[in-house]
């Protein structure tokens, strides 16, 4: 495997989007960040940028290995990448054949950091911070790094089983949508839901975010090629297309509610963007546009589901990522075409039903698996420590009370 | 005996608002920006999905101090113009005006807020 060489232009290619999927850190902090009250923006900010902090280090001394190095029983990693060692500029042809392996370790490190970063919409303006930080690296090294081995390490008994999940639809949203859910039900509501006003300070922010990710999606789903290639370049057009016609019809879904909130059309684009992830490497652009125009109404009602049972899953990460990335996969199946992708496999509309019961497999394993953990973790560390923070302090605001500064003087 | 007139309207008639009154004479007013809620306790806004409901709406609050005879004439012109006929439209408050003093010349009263071209010499000389 050594023996391979560097290919210039994949590896070109691969440092664009590996720095593109940094980017969608700071780009949902300030998706999330619009949708918070004012005396909590710098604390829902700083809940997304601590993970390129935490997850920086944390990849590199043990998760990278937990997640891809030499497979134990398809369960987890071998500790033989601790420190990176062997993660040098020779690319690992298990993986990708024309790029260094560091550049494959530091891809998969932007996924890491963004991964529980989605979470953090679940309890927004409530979470005790030091609580948070145990949690999330607890979270990172009981879910996302065997989850992340299981599905796309070499020897993962999910990728052993041909679960197709081309960036993330299992790894990244079912299991941050899933995991949002379970914190919600433990933290609680915030003081005053539902009856209080939850009302968003600053939806530019969300727009703009909404924005970067889109951009930033453009790395993690056609980068997840590895190579600058006509997958890659699939990839892009499929995510372009879900995130457009799940705007789109979630702009006519507000309209027919009253009227085209920018809000929602941003909401909108972002799940179309979730819900064609796992999707985007083996589906048409055509079929991307069913994907797209079936997630928005599928997250649509889910919000407003979440919301009636009295669920304070603040900013919708179940609904938005987690429901429509279900789709997502479930469509995986459905919609897959070796045409598109000869690495892939065939779903059902291409004479191969037997890919749904692979991809539900997937899904549902990952539910329970995320769900469960994050379950049982945050009920762990409310019993020791505490999730949240006095009443006071979330009255005044966590930016003050957690981080002793204000966002705008 | 002079009064105050507090006047709680919509942000968008400030102009139309203005303009009234500059017709009938008066000119001196000023304004505050401040949120409430009235009768009908807020409004609805469109959210991701579906409707949620905020009160605490900016409005602006006009401050006038004028003559107790032009009362009636300045309430008038204040509601035609700040009227849409919706709820919102707001409220105004008339109170009594204990004293006023002009800080650069120490007159007092009606001293104090008189004008050239005000409302009470536009009646006196109706040219």
């Amino acid at each position: 495997m050594s023996t391979a060489v560097i290919n210039t232009g994949d590896t070109a290619w691969m440092l664009v989007c590996c720095s593109l999927v940094l980017m969608m850190t700071p780009a949902l902090a300030f998706f999330y960040g619009g949708m918070v009250r004012r005396k909590n923006i710098l604390s829902t900010l700083t809940l997304n940028y601590v993970f390129m902090a935490l997850i920086g280090v944390q990849w590199v001394l043990y998760g990278f290995s937990l997640a891809f190095g030499p497979d134990i029983a398809g369960v987890v990693g071998s500790l033989a990448h601790v420190g990176f060692a062997g993660v040098g500029a020779a690319p690992n042809g298990q993986y990708s054949a024309g790029i260094p392996f560091s550049l494959f370790a530091a891809f998969q490190m932007m996924f890491a950091v963004i991964t529980p970063a989605l979470v953090t919409g679940a309890f927004v303006e409530r979470v005790r911070f030091k609580t948070f930080l145990l949690f999330a690296l607890i979270w990172s090294t009981l879910v996302y790094d065997p989850l992340c081995h299981w599905v796309w390490g070499v020897g993962g008994w999910l990728r052993e089983l041909g679960v197709l999940d081309f960036a993330g639809g299992t790894v990244v949203h079912i299991a941050a949508g899933f995991s949002a859910l379970a914190f919600a039900m433990v933290v609680g509501p915030r003081k005053g839901f539902p009856k209080a006003m939850m009302e968003p300070h600053n939806i530019p922010y969300t727009l703009l975010g909404t924005g970067l990710l889109w951009v930033g999606w453009f790395g993690f789903n056609a980068g997840s090629a590895l190579g600058a290639n006509g997958v890659a370049a699939n990839a892009l057009i499929t995510t372009n297309t879900s995130g457009a016609t799940a705007g789109l019809v979630w702009m006519l879904l507000s309209w027919l509610d009253g009227r085209p909130s920018a809000l929602g059309l941003a909401t909108g684009m972002v799940v179309g963007l979730a819900a064609v992830t796992p999707a985007s490497g083996f589906v048409t652009p055509l079929s991307a546009m069913v994907i797209g125009a079936v997630a928005a109404p599928l997250s649509y009602y889910a919000i407003r589901f979440r919301i009636k049972r009295g669920l304070d899953e603040s900013l919708d990460v179940w609904a938005c990522h987690g429901i429509a990335s279900t789709w997502g996969m479930l469509a995986t199946g459905l919609l897959a075409t070796k045409a598109v992708n000869p690495d892939g496999a065939n779903g059902l509309f291409y004479g191969n039903p037997s890919q749904v019961g692979i991809q539900l497999v997937g899904m549902v394993v990952t539910m329970v698996l995320a769900f469960g953990v994050t379950y049982v973790v945050a009920k762990a560390l409310d019993w020791s420590i505490g999730l949240r923070v006095p009443d006071i302090e979330e009255e005044v605001g966590l930016d003050i009370s957690s981080h002793g500064e204000r966002a705008y003087s | 005996m002079l009064k105050k007139i507090e006047a709680i309207i919509r942000e968008e008639k400030l102009a139309d608002v203005k303009d009234a009154l500059d017709e009938i004479g008066i000119k001196g007013l000023n304004i505050i920006e401040i949120r409430g809620r009235g009768r009908q306790g807020g409004i609805k806004l469109v959210g991701r999905s579906g409707s949620y409901r905020v009160d605490m709406l900016p409005k602006l609050q006009l401050n006038i101090i004028l003559s107790e005879d032009n009362l009636t004439e300045t309430i008038e012109a204040i509601c035609s113009a700040a009227s849409t006929g919706e709820a919102g439209d707001g409220l105004i408050f008339i109170y009594p005006v204990e004293e006023v003093v002009r800080i650069r010349t120490g007159e007092r009263g009606r001293e104090a807020v008189m004008y050239p071209g005000d409302i009470d010499q536009r009646k006196g000389d109706p040219s």
